[in-house]
């Protein structure tokens, strides 16, 4: 095994691993300070903070040569032998100095920034930078001009790391940004006409370690100390990219993708970035509701009541039930569960899947899928563990027409309109009919039942993705006042005690499926691939 | 602490002497402090007949201001570090872009409750703008929850209200000579980030 010696210790790294200086001292726990390196993009070498002593041992005679200069620790290979200092007096000095030139000039305005306090500049100059100023700093007001619809560039923020400008041209594609002038009058801009219009764009806020991308969304809504951030996964299709759901008082702020080299590497797109302000919209059902006439007049009603009350209403009819592929698979599963326990030969059918458009996919491969919906995948798992033959939505609306039940249980739940009235008419002629939505619809005014249901960062649960990939979550933040997530209404329904636990559950569904036995055990942070696992365990 | 720990010195009380059990040698010790209180100066006023005057109005903590800049406009550039600072979660900002070129972001609303606060001055500490101060005014009353939560106007009006008795504290400090800390200058009003000190 190729060993490195990072600060006089000694790290192993895999045989065929192609790892720079930066990412093997980070194995051995040393951070090397760098800007614009991003494993993500090209390496340029231009900001000079990730600057490190290097040697190489010779393997024969133990005997270390030193490179009498110091290397950017970012373009240098990391192999057998290679000798990293990074905490030297030169090495020290010399990130002293690039901070200092940065401050320079800088407009020093953190108190107006969104960026302060996740602002790579402050870090490093509070880490590395000199203990007293040798130059008179003074603040001034940072230029600032849009970019895009979403982006916004604070010109004099920038320190010219060079990253947005690369991501536009090796991960979009797209190269709407360019570098603009010589020297130091360099600053990032679009070419005159084509702004920064794609559906990463958002990216690029997220990888300027300093203030000057800002996200128009997020501007001036809230200080980044306030957040509290909550490993989530995007609802927004079905690629499902690991996100981070950043909250504050049980309201979103904004969502950042969370690294996972199985799904978004490190990216995510616009759509799911600003996919989440439906949650707080204020036409969100907000109470469940039982149709008192035939126009469509709901009385509201208490959850605890809902719980007998609809297992009373729906006893006896012939029930078919369409589970949403925006529930988690342990929601899908307890649903499966209670329809069954009402009524042993319920239909189950896989809910409406919204499509929109073709796949959308980017030069670095990261695609946005046309499929919007997360969970498509985990529905399915699980409906085959009680149909025989899946079953979806054109077939439940088929059958609701011909008079084959007469009653129907539709989880919906999606974060826009999903279905017209035409679309709705088949089901008038049903007896009972129980909707959980985010908002009412054509379907909800038909509703004898209309229940409110939960946004996708108020979910616990599991989420399999196009990949067949499951990964797991916790809730970000509670549901309005006055909404069960669906999870707890089915654990109530099922007659559980206590809270609504899906690792109990989720326990339950691996002892009783091969195909989801995994889920059984600990899912990492990345999560499991389904189909591996299953070949794995034979 | 275990009493057990020999760290611990036990003192055992001293056995009370014939003067302490007669009682009435501390009685009269007492008299005497009372005594002397009635004929000594009084520190308390017949407020609210009477108002207290406030020793150094520069390190009072009364009602908070807001103060303006140089334009009449709100000095503060909502950067919540008062906010952040707070023990008591007592004020709430939403900030916004500013409608002025020459500045960035603005505090679009601003208010603290000033029935939750503990007058702590934390917030002026705080402030790189040295736009919320603690003003001498030390009556502070209102007939409902409501009114007692000071808006942005509020608190403007508090600075209008004083600012003649009471100028800047900046502008009085540097007036006596006495530097403050971390302004360059400018109209980005950034604080000092330079230095480890």
């Amino acid at each position: 095994m190729p060993t490195v010696i990072v600060d006089g210790h000694e790290i192993e790294i895999g045989a065929d691993e192609r790892l720079n200086c930066i990412e093997a001292a980070r194995r051995a726990g040393v951070e090397i300070p760098h800007y614009c390196w991003h494993p993500g993009l090209s390496v340029v070498a231009s900001c000079r903070m990730c600057l490190v002593e290097t040697g190489t041992r010779d393997a024969a005679t133990g005997k270390i040569t030193m490179v009498p200069k110091l290397v950017p620790g970012c373009q240098t290979p990391a192999r057998d032998g290679t000798v990293i200092v990074t905490d030297s007096k030169l090495v020290r000095d010399s990130r002293a100095r690039v901070e200092e030139a940065l401050l320079i000039d800088h407009p020093i305005d953190c108190s107006i920034c969104d960026k302060a306090g996740e602002c790579l500049l402050q870090d490093y100059h509070f880490q590395h930078g000199q203990p007293e100023r040798r130059t008179d700093l003074n603040p001034f007001h940072s230029r600032r001009r849009d970019v895009g619809p979403t982006v916004t560039l604070f010109v004099d923020r920038c320190i010219m790391c060079t990253r947005c400008v690369r991501f536009t041209r090796e991960v979009s594609g797209t190269a709407e940004l360019m570098v603009a002038n010589r020297g130091s009058k360099e600053e990032i801009d679009v070419f005159p006409g084509f702004p920064l219009d794609n559906k990463l764009s958002g990216n690029v806020v997220d990888l300027c370690p300093v203030g000057a991308l800002g996200d128009k969304d997020f501007l001036y809504q809230q200080r980044v100390w306030f957040l509290k951030r909550e490993a989530n996964v995007c609802g927004g299709c079905s690629a499902g990219c690991s996100i981070h759901t950043e909250h504050n008082q049980d309201t979103v702020y904004r969502l950042k993708p969370r690294d996972n080299p199985h799904v978004n590497t490190w990216w995510m797109c616009d759509d799911g970035r600003y996919g989440w302000h439906h949650l707080h919209a204020p036409d969100r059902l907000l109470a469940p509701g039982r149709a008192v006439s035939a126009s469509g007049e709901r009385e509201p009603a208490e959850w605890h009541d809902v719980v007998t009350r609809l297992r009373a209403e729906l006893e006896g009819s012939r029930l078919a039930v369409a589970i949403s592929p925006m529930l988690t698979v342990e929601e899908a599963w307890m649903l499966c569960a209670v329809a069954r326990s009402i009524d042993p030969r319920a239909a189950l059918h896989l809910g409406h899947v919204p499509v929109r458009g073709e796949d959308e996919r980017f030069p670095a491969g990261f695609t946005i899928r046309a499929e919007k919906c997360p969970n498509r995948r985990g529905v399915e798992a699980v409906l085959r563990l009680y149909e025989e033959e899946l079953r979806g939505w054109d077939d439940l609306v088929r059958t609701v027409a011909d008079g084959g039940v007469d009653a129907a249980w539709v989880t919906a739940g999606y974060p826009g309109p999903w279905i017209d009235d035409a679309g709705a008419a088949p089901f008038d002629r049903l007896r009972t009919l129980v909707v959980q939505d985010l908002f009412d619809s054509a379907l909800g005014k038909r509703a004898t039942w209309l229940l409110p249901a939960a946004g996708f960062a108020e979910r616990a649960g599991t989420w399999v993705n196009v990949a067949h990939r499951a990964q797991t979550f916790d809730a970000a933040i509670r549901p309005p006042a006055g909404v069960w997530p669906e999870g707890r209404l089915y654990w109530n329904m099922l007659g559980r005690r206590g809270l609504y636990d899906p690792h109990a559950v989720r326990r339950q569904i691996a002892e009783s499926s091969t195909t989801l036995a995994v889920l059984g055990g600990e899912i990492p942070p990345v999560g499991v691939d389904l189909r591996v696992e299953q070949l794995a365990g034979g | 602490m275990k009493p057990t720990d020999p760290a611990i010195t036990w003192l055992e009380e001293k056995p009370l002497g014939l003067a302490e059990r007669l009682y009435l040698p501390l009685f009269v010790q007492g008299l005497a402090i009372t005594a002397r209180h009635m004929v000594s100066r009084k520190v308390t006023v017949n407020y609210p007949e009477v108002r207290p005057t406030v020793g150094n109005p520069l390190i009072y903590r009364g009602v908070h201001r807001l103060n303006r800049d140089d334009a009449g406009r709100v000095k503060c550039v909502a950067c919540f570090l008062c906010a952040t600072a707070c023990p008591a979660h007592c004020i709430d900002i939403v900030a916004a872009e500013s409608p002025w070129p020459d500045r960035e972001k603005y505090p679009e609303s601003f208010a603290i409750d000033e029935l939750r606060c503990i007058f702590c001055g934390m917030c002026e500490e705080a402030c790189p703008v040295d736009a919320i101060e603690l003003t001498s005014l030390l009556d502070l009353t209102g007939k409902s929850r409501e009114e007692m939560v000071f808006d942005k106007e509020k608190l403007l009006s508090v600075y209008d209200m004083t600012k003649d008795a009471e100028p800047m504290k900046s502008k009085t400090l540097a007036a006596q000579g006495m530097a403050t800390i971390g302004h360059g200058g400018g109209a980005g009003h950034g604080h000092a980030t330079g230095g480890h000190a």
